[in-house]
């Protein structure tokens, strides 16, 4: 091997490229450096929480039209039509070109005649209505208790998406996002927010449900579904989070499915027995007084005992005494 | 003065520094010294943590002091300063090849392949930080040596000559791992010189890189040279100076240029390229290999779920750790917490916290329990994995009054060993020592008929989970000494929301 000679100098080129090297690993360290550097600690757990505010779906509402519409009948397609129609029809609250959300109770792996979760018919009839008043697109979405895929598949609801072509949306990790609200109990949580994107319409489509808890799961539980997180903390103040999602979410529609009402051993049920036949559908804009309807007529219960209805009509987020309100009863 | 000598003072010095700030960090004489020198000097720790954490942490900062001469100078840190590369080479010269005859010493200090091991590793460390696990501290000499002086020599003296390191007997849960592992690699010296320095140090690996457009090297004259192989005799870092300088692998340790018998090396600025190695000799195929494991270890790691939904109940972390997954991109097991615990509560893990989690501090409330006026473990941890809290936010008073304590996790009462609940026998120590006031540990009176018919009146404690902040003293003190009738797991720590216990944090009133 030749010995190169020990007196020649690097060349201008190799001593630039030498220099340049370590003049831009110096220069880099210190600009990443200077970029990277926090002086100052943080307290873990404790920092200002951020997160996004729900727009309002509701609709303009003419004061003329009813509010609260009561129907009854034999199945689940009649009477949801006929509730419907007493509000004035879906083209009241659907517009051409609309991407709606149907939010569908399927917090448990149960067959759709245990009355755990939101009747297949229901989901049908509801859909076929917004499809008819122009809808460009139904979304349908839940975070269920179970495991979400048994949920859908045997509740029978997937079976109405791929029927009806429905946009049925998992709630996988990335589907969620912190809302934020200034509610009693809940202020900042994970919220289901993939399907509200690009909603312009949001339908709660609930059935009506005795609960172990809080006494009943109808219309306004039924948005507890959106959310994620450590929802099993929820129970520690149950009546303040479900008085809080009035507060959280005001949707276009709301819909108590109680043709099939869940009359003990909620929100799971189990055995037919648990199920009383009431052939009724409550629709309305306001989710305090479909419940309040729900829960004295359907379930048959005193209202005094449901704690959320009263928080949340204290609140101005809803009216109690349905009676009250511009309501028309029909009968299939 | 000879530059040999200059070096010796210097690794003297860098040694002696070392070992007094693991002296001071203890309550009783920490005042303000610098303890995370050492940790914060150091390039890989910074770059690793800042990979994965997206954050250089305050004093971390320092590291450009230790990175920017390397740049120029080479690998100066390994032979000049480095504690842990000075008791390799102290340990080398003492029990290793360096009082054999020269040939064996020449033929010790030749280059082998083996040595580009450091490199594989460091890509594999670097790799797992880049995705969120910084797992540096497992190897990198500094965080090494201390964690093997924290957790197994300090005890080990103290064990040996009473109350000199302690004012009592410190324990440490797996120190003999730790331990017997320093033991291992100081004494593979005897098989292969500077053995962890040239074949595994992931910061000489990263210094070695570098060093690549380092403007000043070992030079060698050819026209001198006699081909001797006499500089190879005391070559610390095997970088082959008898022909062309392996810039990656020289410790600068500046033996060959006092044994060379021809006066033809020399520390020169900017010799010919073509008599060096720029680069470390470490096939790329070999570093993608180490890359893959890196990754591959993560997502192994992750997928285990230790860091998440199985977390395990007794990972309780310091007071000021950041949540979880956080941690696991700071965390550098150099155990310096473990150091300055007043208490001794905090541990090592081993594979409690998973196999990410492998040496980092959690609370062990048999051995000691988390003292409510101290945030030392905050102080000195130089990452921000534990963050440099203030006694006012740990304990949510003041200022922080509205969002009250740091919470490391809650007490839960095991009644069938609680001595009130099931033996009808007074106690209520863990009330007396409860620290917050008002008292997390409350009790109800009840007069209960003993086995002889005889009644006796006593307290039955309660834990009131919005007030337990976690510390751990009612289980430290608990008299059922072996397994403790309360006992304190991770649930409801604040530093993360998953694992919170009360929906409100325990901010308001349990009851509407």
């Amino acid at each position: 091997m030749s010995e190169p000679d020990s007196e020649a100098a690097i060349t201008r080129r190799e001593f630039l490229i030498r220099a340049g090297g370590a003049g831009a690993l110096i220069a880099g360290s210190v600009l990443a450096g200077r970029a990277l550097w926090t002086p100052e600690h943080y307290l873990p757990g404790f920092q200002q929480e951020r997160g996004l505010h729900l727009p309002s779906y509701k609709i303009d509402d003419p004061k003329t039209l009813p509010t609260l519409a009561i129907a009854h009948g034999q199945t689940h397609e009649k009477t949801i039509n006929a509730a419907i129609g007493a509000l004035g029809g879906m083209e009241r609250f659907i517009e051409k070109g609309d991407i709606v959300v149907i939010k569908p109770n399927v917090a448990f792996d149960r067959s759709a005649a245990l009355g755990a979760t939101t009747h297949p018919d229901a989901l049908r009839a509801v859909a076929r209505l917004v499809l008819a008043a122009g809808a460009a697109k139904i979304l349908v979405a839940d975070n269920p208790i179970n495991s979400p895929a048994g949920c859908f598949l045997k509740s029978g609801l997937r079976a109405v998406a791929d029927e009806l072509n429905l946009s049925l949306l998992y709630p996988d990790s990335n589907s969620f996002a912190q809302i934020q609200m200034e509610g009693e109990i809940l202020k900042n949580w994970a919220f289901f927010n993939e399907p509200f994107k690009h909603a312009t319409k949001v339908i709660g489509l609930a059935p009506c449900k005795d609960h172990n808890l809080c006494h009943a799961s109808m219309t306004m539980k039924n948005w507890y579904g959106l959310l994620g997180g450590r929802r099993n903390q929820f129970h520690q103040h149950i009546h303040s989070v479900v008085s809080d999602f009035p507060l959280m979410i005001q949707p276009t529609l709301v819909i108590l499915d109680g043709m099939s009402v869940l009359m003990k051993n909620g929100p799971t049920g189990g055995r037919l027995s648990d199920v009383k036949p009431m052939g009724t559908v409550v629709a309305g804009t306001d989710m305090v007084a479909v419940d309040s309807y729900g829960f004295t007529n359907l379930l048959e219960r005193n209202l005094d005992d449901l704690t959320y209805i009263h928080k949340a009509h204290e609140r101005g987020l809803g009216n109690k005494n349905w009676k009250e309100t511009l309501y028309r009863e029909v009968q299939v | 003065m000879k530059i040999r000598t200059a070096r010796r003072i210097s690794q003297l010095f860098f040694f002696s520094l070392f070992l007094f700030l693991v002296a001071v960090a203890d309550l009783r004489y920490l005042k303000g010294y610098p303890a995370s020198l050492f940790l914060e000097l150091d390039p890989l720790v910074a770059v690793a943590t800042a990979l994965a954490s997206h954050t250089l942490y305050k004093g971390m900062i320092w590291s450009l002091v230790l990175l920017i001469p390397s740049i120029l100078l080479g690998r100066i840190f390994c032979n000049w300063i480095c504690p842990y590369g000075i008791l390799h080479h102290f340990i080398g010269w003492a029990f290793g090849k360096g009082r054999k005859p020269d040939a064996v010493r020449i033929e010790a200090n030749r280059y082998r392949s083996l040595y580009q091991t450091k490199y594989v590793f460091l890509a594999a460390l670097l790799v797992a930080a880049a995705f969120g696990s910084v797992q540096v501290g497992l190897l990198d000499p500094i965080c090494l040596l201390y964690r093997s002086i924290t957790t197994a020599i300090l005890p080990t003296l103290n064990l040996l000559l009473p109350n000199s390191v302690y004012i009592r007997q410190a324990f440490h849960v797996g120190g003999w791992i730790i331990g017997l592992l320093l033991f291992l690699l100081v004494a593979m010296n005897v098989v292969i010189p500077r053995f962890f320095c040239r074949v595994i140090c992931p910061l000489g690996a990263f210094l070695g890189s570098m060093a690549t457009f380092s403007l000043w090297r070992i030079d060698r004259d050819p026209k001198k040279c006699v081909q001797c192989d006499a500089c190879l005799k005391n070559c610390e870092g095997a970088c082959d100076p008898h022909t062309h300088l392996r810039k990656s692998e020289c410790f600068v340790c500046f033996n060959c240029l006092e044994d060379c018998p021809c006066d033809a090396l020399s520390f020169r600025f900017m010799p010919s390229l073509a008599r060096e190695m720029s680069t470390p000799s470490v096939p790329a195929r070999r570093a993608v290999l180490g890359g893959l494991l890196g990754f591959s270890f993560f997502g192994f790691a992750r997928t285990s779920g230790a860091s998440d939904r199985n977390y395990n109940k007794n990972v309780i972390r310091p007071p000021g750790a950041v949540e979880e997954k956080e941690f696991l991109a700071r965390c550098i097991k150099c155990d310096q917490c473990i150091r300055v615990c007043p208490t001794n509560v905090l541990q090592p893990a081993l594979l409690t916290a998973g196999i990410e989690g492998i040496w980092t501090p959690i609370l062990n409330n048999k051995l000691g329990y988390c003292e409510l006026n101290c945030t030392l473990c905050g102080q000195v941890c130089p990452t921000g994995a534990i963050q440099r809290i203030s006694i006012e936010e740990k304990t949510g008073v003041g200022q922080y009054a509205a969002q009250g304590p740091v919470r490391t996790g809650t007490a839960f009462y095991d009644h069938g060993r609680c001595l009130p609940w099931s033996m009808d026998t007074p106690c209520l120590v863990c009330q007396e020592v409860c620290p917050v006031s008002p008292k997390a540990i409350y009790s109800k009176e009840v007069t209960v008929t003993k086995r002889d018919g005889s009644k006796i009146t006593l307290g039955q404690p309660y834990v009131d989970p919005s007030k337990c902040i976690g510390c751990g003293i009612c289980e430290h003190e608990c008299p059922v000494t072996d397994e403790p009738a309360i006992r304190v797991t991770a649930i409801g720590e604040t530093r993360s929301r998953e694992r919170r216990l009360l929906m409100d944090g325990g901010r308001s009133p349990r009851n509407s």
